[in-house]
């Protein structure tokens, strides 16, 4: 199937098997090997990406459900020099640790501030309920989160 | 240490992050080789049983499929799963890297697929047809020890795979002359690592130059090296092993396991790179799990209410086969057995049984966990039934300061500490008697409301390679090599190849501060058994201990001969040359040269000093002469929802002592995600297996992870009591939080239900139990 969409402002075309899976045509047809496999069952939130701004699993949905939208994978959050907060949140407050769950956490923190500019530490531990990490036991991406999100505040 | 510490101590962020924050970092299944092929395992469906047949033929007629194997193809052409531990008298048979005709696990590999892409590769495997002709499987470890239970193993007549045991000349008489004594069964369940990058593996036999070149996410790269090479029949001079971006272990990774094995010999084979990546489902069925302890342990103590002697009996569950290290981890629980106490005898004995499970291995505290466990039941159960506080028990039960090093009954010496600092700086952090007060309140309200309470040592720095390790066959020493280049910039490259830890921020802290340059100056190379010559790995809190000890080894091997080319350049005698961060200066003189100017005089040797060598560059390792002890006290509040069983953890609580800090941010994230993991042992994880060995936690849907909502901020403090035994003063961290923090959770648990009777619960804490156990209390009252 033909598919035709915008990855972190690109416009991709593709020729794609109706099957395959989202991460997996982002990780193995574009190269964008950022956004991580945890679990294939949606429960982890390591897959995390933005289709037209929403935070979704993308190990769950087929690439073809995402023709014509708009998708954002963690690399096309910031570059070098110009990080996004919630990346500048999470390297300032050591909110990882073996990275895996990262972008995924990232992902889900930026829908997050997008629609709650300043969340109380329940409403962020709430919203980060479908992501995993197994290393920070998430205190650490919690102060990751604020940080951001003050940063953000002050942006504005 | 002599050296004015600039970056040593400080809340450095890691430089480590800015590639794993954009999504730049190379994990395993990021790897794209031209030519590569996909595996994909058909796996047993039956815990136990005999292959009738596989027949690949339809799998081998599907688009893209290029080669399906089983054992009959690897027969007499490669060896086992490693397994490093197989103590005397251990019944033990090699574990195949596909099944043998026997299936002994749900879950183990029986054929593989490879195909062009990994959805054919999936297709086909699910097209492999295996017939089995099932037998009963065992799966409950007690019930394995029974007659006529069903064996794994037809050949040993048992499944009892050895007993260990770790007796004490008193503990009869320690008993005897007691005032009391209590007693408890307690159950340790089996629970999954869970790294959140599962294991995965990329392997590329080059026929020119007749070498493999093997990725692999695992927590020991040169372990992995010896063990493939052995396995495949060839030389190590033909493997290299690189660990690259490692996205959790916990210890899962420690093992090599038969994969790893495998995807070599099949890119050998087919002279093409091959990956597999393994599912969480097969995660959570065919990666090593952890704990598996039921135990019974009796107490004697006196009417002062010391602790007198243990008695402990253990049946650990050892799954299918002995995996890598599986047999060395009880011996860690019957060395910690009597924890931060003067208890004066333990006699300890655990019977390691086979049943039809996967195999069990380290999971981060790796028998610690498990004998904290113990003993902080049991601290509880005197308490109870002396009627005494349980933090006046441990007061009158914890070593004293004077005592260390101490020489515990166990066999194990506690190389340094102050177990009551660091208990009455947490009762001040928790207001123990303001919780109690609180608690009270809410009880007369008629809330289920508890403290909780454990003091807990643990044994870290793995370790000696003699004692307790021997039975690996293993060095448990690190390497460390420092190059410096002719500007000064230093390249580190170290054994202890890191899966989260962030040794490339602390090492770079301790070279750093070591020469007074930049820490943008050093680069720590890492996980490449081609350009780290050798090493052992991350695991049992050893990676700053021992592998960063190495770093320091050899940084003050540079320091000496820079201070020889200094006296030189400077005109004096080496005893007159001052270093103080990397600038050396004669004593009472103007003169000084940096760090960098010793560096380029030693490459470009204009100098030429008699009997020196050019260059600037050393290799250490550190072999410790013993274990390190950190130690801690954590205190908790939780309540019950009566009507729903539901548990809330309200407080937390944590001081713990490990020593000197190199990187306190690093330091903070070890601590919260250790005592996050313990308290999802405590509140919700177990794998669990039906009875006839099919596993019910296969996803996590079923496998209950903690959750970020789950907890509230862990509030943390330390104490700083330095090991002495190594130059840094470290005692080691990864696995502290695991300790205590689980025993700490029950204990607050057990609390909360005394009013109601109740004395006794089992982990997981999960709202059913709880609930069934106060519907029970409350209908029997």
């Amino acid at each position: 199937m033909k598919i035709r969409l915008t990855v972190n402002g690109e416009t991709q075309d593709a020729e794609i098997a109706p099957r395959t899976l989202l991460v997996h045509f982002l990780r193995e047809e574009l190269g964008l090997t950022g956004t991580h496999i945890g679990c294939e069952t949606s429960l982890c939130g390591a897959c995390t990406v933005h289709l037209d701004g929403k935070a979704v699993k993308s190990c769950t949905m087929f690439a073809v459900q995402a023709d014509g939208c708009d998708v954002r994978t963690i690399e096309g959050m910031g570059e070098a020099d110009a990080l996004h907060p919630v990346q500048k949140g999470f390297w300032e407050e050591h909110g990882l640790q073996c990275g895996y769950c990262t972008p995924g956490m990232i992902m889900a923190t930026s829908a997050l501030l997008a629609a709650n500019a300043d969340p109380s530490e329940a409403e962020i531990r709430h919203a980060l309920e479908g992501n995993i990490c197994r290393c920070t036991g998430y205190q650490q991406i919690v102060n990751a989160v604020q940080h951001a999100a003050r940063s953000m505040r002050e942006v504005k | 240490m002599a050296l004015k510490p600039v970056m040593i101590g400080a809340r450095i962020k890691r430089r480590e992050d800015p590639r794993l924050i954009r999504g730049l970092a190379t994990y395993t299944d990021d790897l794209k080789l031209h030519g590569m092929l996909h595996a994909a395992f058909v796996r047993s469906d039956y815990a136990a049983g005999r292959i009738v047949k596989i027949d690949a033929k339809s799998a081998m007629q599907m688009p893209g499929v290029v080669a399906v194997f089983s054992f009959d193809d690897l027969r007499g052409n490669v060896g086992a799963t490693p397994c490093w531990v197989v103590l005397p008298g251990m019944n033990h048979a090699p574990h195949p890297l596909l099944a043998d005709g026997e299936v002994r696990y749900a879950g183990q590999p029986v054929a593989v697929v490879v195909a062009r892409d990994k959805y054919a590769a999936r297709d086909a495997a699910l097209a492999v047809e295996v017939e089995i002709d099932s037998r009963d499987a065992v799966v409950d470890p007690e019930a394995a020890l029974r007659p006529g239970a069903p064996l794994v193993y037809e050949q040993f007549g048992t499944n009892l795979a050895v007993r260990i045991s770790n007796p004490h000349a008193d503990t009869e008489r320690l008993f005897a002359e007691a005032a009391g004594s209590v007693s408890l069964r307690l159950v340790n369940q089996r629970v999954a690592p869970v790294p959140m990058e599962g294991r995965a593996v990329v392997a590329h036999w080059d026929e020119g130059p007749q070498k493999l070149t093997l990725w692999t996410s695992t927590q020991t790269p040169h372990a992995c090296k010896q063990n493939v090479a052995i396995c495949l029949g060839i030389s190590e001079l033909h493997v290299r092993v690189i660990a690259p971006e490692v996205g959790g272990g916990f210890g899962q990774k420690i093992p090599s396991y038969g994969e790893e094995c495998l995807l070599p010999w099949i890119s050998r084979k087919l002279r093409r790179p091959v990956k597999w990546a393994e599912t969480r489902t097969e995660n959570l069925a065919a990666s090593a799990h952890g704990r598996g302890h039921v135990t019974y342990v009796e107490a004697a103590y006196d009417k002062h209410g010391k602790v007198l002697a243990l008695r402990g009996r253990t049946v650990a569950e050892f799954g299918a086969f002995a995996s890598m290290l599986g047999a060395l981890i009880p011996t860690f629980t019957h060395l910690l057995a009597v924890g931060p106490y003067t208890i004066r005898a333990s006699s300890w004995e655990t019977d390691a049984v086979y049943t039809n499970t996967m195999a069990t291995d380290a999971y981060r505290g790796a028998g610690r966990p498990e004998a904290a466990y113990a003993v902080e039941r049991v601290m509880d159960a005197v308490a109870a039934k002396l009627g005494l506080d349980r933090v006046e028990l441990r007061r009158r039960n914890l070593i004293q300061p004077g005592a260390f090093p101490y020489h515990a009954p166990t066999g194990a010496i506690y190389d340094s500490g102050n177990y009551q600092a660091c208990l009455e700086k947490a009762i001040a952090k928790f207001d123990y008697a303001g919780a109690i007060a609180a608690r009270d309140r809410a009880r007369a309200e008629g809330k289920l409301a508890g403290i909780g309470v454990a003091t807990f040592t643990e044994i870290c720095g793995l370790g000696p390679s003699t004692g307790t390790a021997a039975p690996a066959r293993a060095g448990f020493w690190e390497s460390a090599e420092l190059r410096v280049e002719p500007t000064g910039a230093v390249t580190v490259m170290t054994g202890a190849s890191p899966h989260g830890q962030g040794q490339e921020t602390a090492f770079a802290q301790l070279v750093g501060d070591a020469f007074g340059i930049d820490i943008d100056s050093v680069n720590v190379v890492h996980g490449d058994t081609d350009r780290v010559t050798h090493g052992v790995g991350t695991f049992g809190s050893r990676g700053l201990v021992v592998g960063g000890t190495a770093v320091h080894m050899a940084a003050q091997k540079i320091l000496a001969k820079a201070k020889r080319i200094a006296a030189h350049l400077l005109d004096t005698t080496e005893e007159r040359v001052n270093v103080e961060s990397g600038v050396f200066s004669v004593i009472g003189g103007a003169r000084k040269l940096s760090f960098a100017d010793v560096a380029s005089a030693a490459h470009t040797w204009g100098i030429a000093i008699p009997g020196e060598e050019p260059g600037l560059e050393a290799v250490a390792r550190f072999e410790p002469t013993g274990t390190t002890f950190p130690f801690g006290a954590h205190f908790c509040t939780v309540s019950i929802d009566k009507e729903t069983g539901q548990l809330a953890l309200e407080r937390f609580v944590s001081v713990d002592d490990v020593g000197n800090i190199i990187n306190p941010l690093l330091a903070d994230g070890q601590r919260l995600g250790g005592i996050i993991q313990g308290l999802g042992q405590a509140m919700c994880e177990e794998v669990r297996y039906d009875e006839n060995g099919q596993l019910m936690t296969a996803t996590f849907m079923d496998y209950a992870m903690p959750r970020a909502s789950m907890f509230p901020r862990i509030e943390l403090d330390s104490t700083c009591t330095p090991s002495p035994l190594n130059p840094l003063g470290a005692k080691g961290i990864g696995e502290l939080g695991t300790i205590g923090s689980t025993p700490c959770v029950v204990s607050a648990v057990l609390d909360a239900l005394a009013p109601l009777g109740v004395t006794h619960v089992d982990m997981p804490l999960k709202s059913e139990k709880l609930w069934r156990l106060i519907q029970s209390a409350q209908g029997t009252r």
